[in-house]
This record gives C-alpha cells, structure tokens and sequence, in this order.
C-alpha cells in the first residue's frame, strides 16, 4: 500500500490491547492526516497512553491494526527502527540520557542512528536548541536542568531526527504550573510549522487552542470526538458531559 | 531521635500500622567485607604488631628463641617474602581480575540476552561458580587441567600458577557477570522506551546509553571483589604455588621450624595484606558513597 499526502499519515482501524486479562483498547479507530494536532482526552485509566504507544511499537496490540505513513506498524515483517526515525515520542518524565549533556542528547540519535555528519548535526542540533529557547544550556546535564528545561531537550532530542510525526505522551503532567507553559509554547510552535502532533493530555484550554480534532475516550473505547468548538462547547455524549463537567 | 507519637512510640489503643518495609535491613549489599575493613582504624596495623610483639614472650619459656631472634629472621626474609612472595600474590590477584572481568562482563551480558537458551546458560553458570567453595574450584582446576597442551605444533607448559588463577578467575566470574546483570536492570526501563523510540538497535542502546551509566554503578562492587579476591590469593598456597604463605612456610621450615617464628611470620603476611587492601576497601567505600547519591 502506498501512502500518499492525501491518505491519513497516522491511521489506527478498532486496535484493541489487553494486559492479561485486562482489555485496555477495546476497538478504538483515529486517522490523522499530514499537519494535523489531535488531542486525546479522557479520565485516567481510560488507555490514552497505552493508546499512543502502539503507534511506534513499544506496545504491542492484540486486534486491529496501525498504519504509519501506509505501513502497518506491528505487522511480523515491519523494520521497527525505520518506523521509530519517522515517529517522535516525547514522554512524561522526559528520560534523557542522565550521562549525556543537552547537546549531546540532542545529536545522539542522528549521529549513531541515521550516521549522519557530525558538523551537519551538531549545527542543526543547537539550532534546535535555540528553538526550544535552550541556548546557553548545551553543555549542561540533565541533572542540571528544570522539568520544564528537560522536556524542552527532550522535544528537541525528538526533533532532531526529522520525523514525520510526534508524540507526546502527557508531556506537561510532571511539570509544575509555571513550567507547563514554556513546554506549551514549544509544542504549540510546533503545530504552527506544520508538525503532525498526536497528544496525549489534561491541559483542556491547550487542546482547545491548539488542536485540529479532539477525541475522548473514557474505558478503551472513543466516547466522542469531534473539532475543539464542537466538542468543548456542544459535548452529545453523557459521559464526556460528566468529565468536562468536573474538569472545566 | 525525635520521639514522635503513634510513629516511634506506641499509643494507647493505637492501631496496628504495617511500617515501610526497609529493604536494606534484610538484604546484605555486597559490601559485607569491604565496609568492615573500611571501618577499621589506620592504626590497626600498630595493634597487630603489639600483639605480634608481645606473643614469643609468652612462648618464649619452652626454647631457646627469643623475641630478638624471632624478628631477626623476620627481618632477614622480610625482602624476599616480599619481592618474591607477596608481589606474586599481586600479580596473580591482577590476572585473576583481569581474566574474570572479561569473562564476568560476557557471561553478565549473557544473562539478560534476548536469547533464552544462553540467558538459561548465562545464568547456570553464574549460580553454579558463584556458591561453590573456592577451593574445591580451584582444586579441580588444578587437577582438571592439562600441565601442558599443543597448540600449532607448539607445546605450551600451563604453569601452576596460571591454573591458581584460572581457578580463582571463576567465582570472579561469576560475581561480576551479577553484578553487570544487576547494574543494566537498575537502569530504568524508561531509559530503554525512550531510546528505543529514538530509533536505536538493541545493541545500540545497551553500549551506548546503558552500559556507560552503568559504569559508575558497578565500579565499587568491582573494586570490593577485587579486595576480597586479593586476601583470597593465599589458597593458591594449598596448590603449592610460591606465593606468601607458601614461602613464609618454607623460610620458617630453614629456620629450624621454631614454634615462635609462626606469629611474627604470619602476623607480617597479615599486614601485608592489610596494607594492601585497606586503601582499596577505603576508596570503595567513598566511590559507593559517593555514586549513592550523585548518579
């Protein structure tokens, strides 16, 4: 199957996933076309993470299928590694490589993965870093740096492979308040230059903002989804009414 | 401490509380030895010589030898007991851990292969070299191995203190290989996630983002191995290899085998190896300190 612009970049058909006995996805279907943000919304529990997880096959899933970019992601004969340079993923607790300065964990992948020229990757890895408004903290480590600060690199550390889509997993959630909206502002740069963004996230006004189509899911099922206006605004849903009730 | 009500102190018609399970107080850490050792005064060495000192007296009744005596052969034998002897010991100490690092590090990478039939492997002999008593090893070593093999057309004699290392090398082994397996699974599997969705292979990321933040783990339960293998050296003496204790036997045996001459003789083995390893054991102990808290 060959995937064209046209086509969704991002397409899952009634993926289901259980741990054990434990359906998590019970039949959940998203397509995201090139360029677009979507938002995945829902109480905690509901398998949002696990959810966004699937697309670049650190889990597996038991029914269903995902395709990226027209190639089905956990089909036995796919070269995961080709899929993971094309898919971003930013997590919750940042996870940089505690041994490695900003810099260092911006230019790892390019230059051991893709095998790319050092000078080339050094030069694009600190204009990333400038981007996520870094500059000055290249030779820092890790440890060194604020929450809001590492995730910023770890956005980076993702971009600096040219995918073709990332993924944020509740990328914010760890974050204190005022640290939440120097992340916010990376990400939402992001979506402006084009970027296909699939998040995972509680910063309702963000998704809102920011977001092509919102989808909400409460017990491994897509209760709702719909464009931020109509969603957040015109909910149909009782249990999507229930949760936006108690959050906004 | 603080007495604090209900926490440290029982309260009347309290309820029973299940307290936070201290892991550490069940476990013993592997450093049993060195922190011992570490904890030892400096001047230790000052209060064996005392008690070395003061023992031919006591014996002195029984012969014609006395303390003065004594020394005076400790002192003739104390450069040879050294350069020939207690230097073997360190030099069989550093082959030892030579050879069981490398074999250690392999078969601890064995350990956690994806690969179940040499994970079952890796781990079979890791059980098997790491609860069995050295030296019943090293005795099978030694007579196990051949005195000498060919190889190209070439006969090569294995001398017998190789096989005292070779023998020793095993528990080493087997040690290390649980210490690297211990060290890659404490890194977070987050660690993994995250570079597994950067695109890296397996091999990639075990060398090039685990194993390098594993090294500062694994240093000081290295150099703890290292210290209790070194004061292990003298079993070698038991295959009749020409270390320390093996030459202190024989330099007593030319003095007339003087029942007073056992102490001092032994008593400056000991030292030695005091000497030698209480810096070790002392600078483990920091290094552990110190990586516990900055990681």
């Amino acid at each position: 199957m060959n995937w064209t612009a046209e086509k969704p970049i991002v397409s899952l058909k009634d993926v289901r996933k259980s741990f054990g006995t434990l359906e998590v996805l019970k039949g959940v279907s998203i397509d995201v076309m090139k360029g677009e943000v979507i938002c995945i919304i829902g109480p905690s529990g509901s398998g949002k993470s696990t959810l966004i997880r699937c697309i670049n096959g650190l889990n597996d899933i038991q029914g269903g299928s995902i395709f990226v970019q027209g190639k089905e992601v956990h089909a036995a004969n796919l070269d995961k590694l080709e899929l993971r340079k094309k898919v971003g993923m930013v997590f919750q607790q940042y996870n940089l490589f505690p041994h490695k300065t900003a810099l260092q964990n911006v230019m790892m992948a390019p230059l051991k993965v893709l095998k790319e020229n050092k000078t080339e990757v050094e030069s694009r890895a600190r204009q990333l870093i400038k981007k996520v408004r870094l500059e000055g903290k290249e030779d820092s480590y890790p440890g060194e740096l604020s929450g809001g600060q590492q995730q910023r690199v770890a956005i980076a550390r993702s971009l600096a492979m040219n995918p073709e889509v990332m993924l944020f997993d509740e990328v914010t959630a760890a974050l204190d308040p005022e640290t939440v909206k120097e992340v916010l502002v990376t990400i939402r740069e992001l979506a402006e230059d084009g970027m296909t963004c699939i998040l995972v996230t509680h910063e309702m006004g963000f998704a809102r903002e920011v977001a092509d189509h919102i989808y909400f899911t409460d017990r491994g099922v897509i209760v709702e989804h719909g464009p931020p206006k109509t969603f957040f605004d015109n909910a149909q849903d009782p249990r999507t009414k229930e949760f936006l009730g108690q959050i906004l | 401490m603080k007495r604090i009500s209900g926490i440290n102190t029982p309260v009347k018609g309290g309820m029973a509380v299940l307290k936070p399970f201290d892991i550490n107080a069940l476990s013993p850490d592997g450093y049993i030895f060195t922190r011992w050792l570490a904890a030892l005064p400096w001047w230790t060495p000052l209060m064996m010589l005392a008690i070395i000192g003061g023992y031919p007296t006591i014996a002195y009744a029984q012969s014609g030898l006395s303390i003065y005596d004594a020394f005076d052969a400790l002192w003739r034998w104390m450069p040879f007991l050294l350069v020939s002897g207690f230097s073997f010991n360190v030099l069989i100490s550093f082959w030892t851990l030579l050879i069981g690092t490398v074999a250690g590090v392999a078969l601890g990478l064995g350990q956690i292969s994806t690969f179940g039939p040499l994970r079952a492997f890796s781990w079979f002999i890791t059980q098997l070299f790491r609860n069995s008593p050295w030296l019943v090893i090293l005795f099978i070593v030694l007579l196990a191995l051949p005195f000498e093999f060919t190889l190209f057309g070439q006969t090569i004699r294995v001398p017998d203190w190789m096989k005292g290392v070779f023998g020793l090398s095993l528990p080493i082994m087997a040690n290390i290989s649980e210490i690297v397996r211990g060290a890659v699974q404490s890194v977070p599997t987050a660690q993994w996630e995250a570079a597994e969705s950067l695109a890296f292979s397996r091999r990639q990321i075990l060398w090039q983002i685990i194993l390098p933040q594993c090294f500062k783990r694994m240093l000081p339960p290295w150099m703890n191995w290292y210290a209790i293998l070194t004061m292990a050296t003298p079993l070698c003496s038991l295959l009749g290899i020409e270390e320390i204790i093996t030459l202190s036997r024989q330099a007593m045996e030319s003095e007339d085998n003087q029942p007073e001459l056992l102490v001092p003789f032994y008593g400056f083995a000991l030292l030695l190896f005091f000497v030698y390893c209480y810096p070790i054991a002392r600078l483990t102990m920091r290094l552990e300190r110190h990586y516990a808290v900055k990681l």
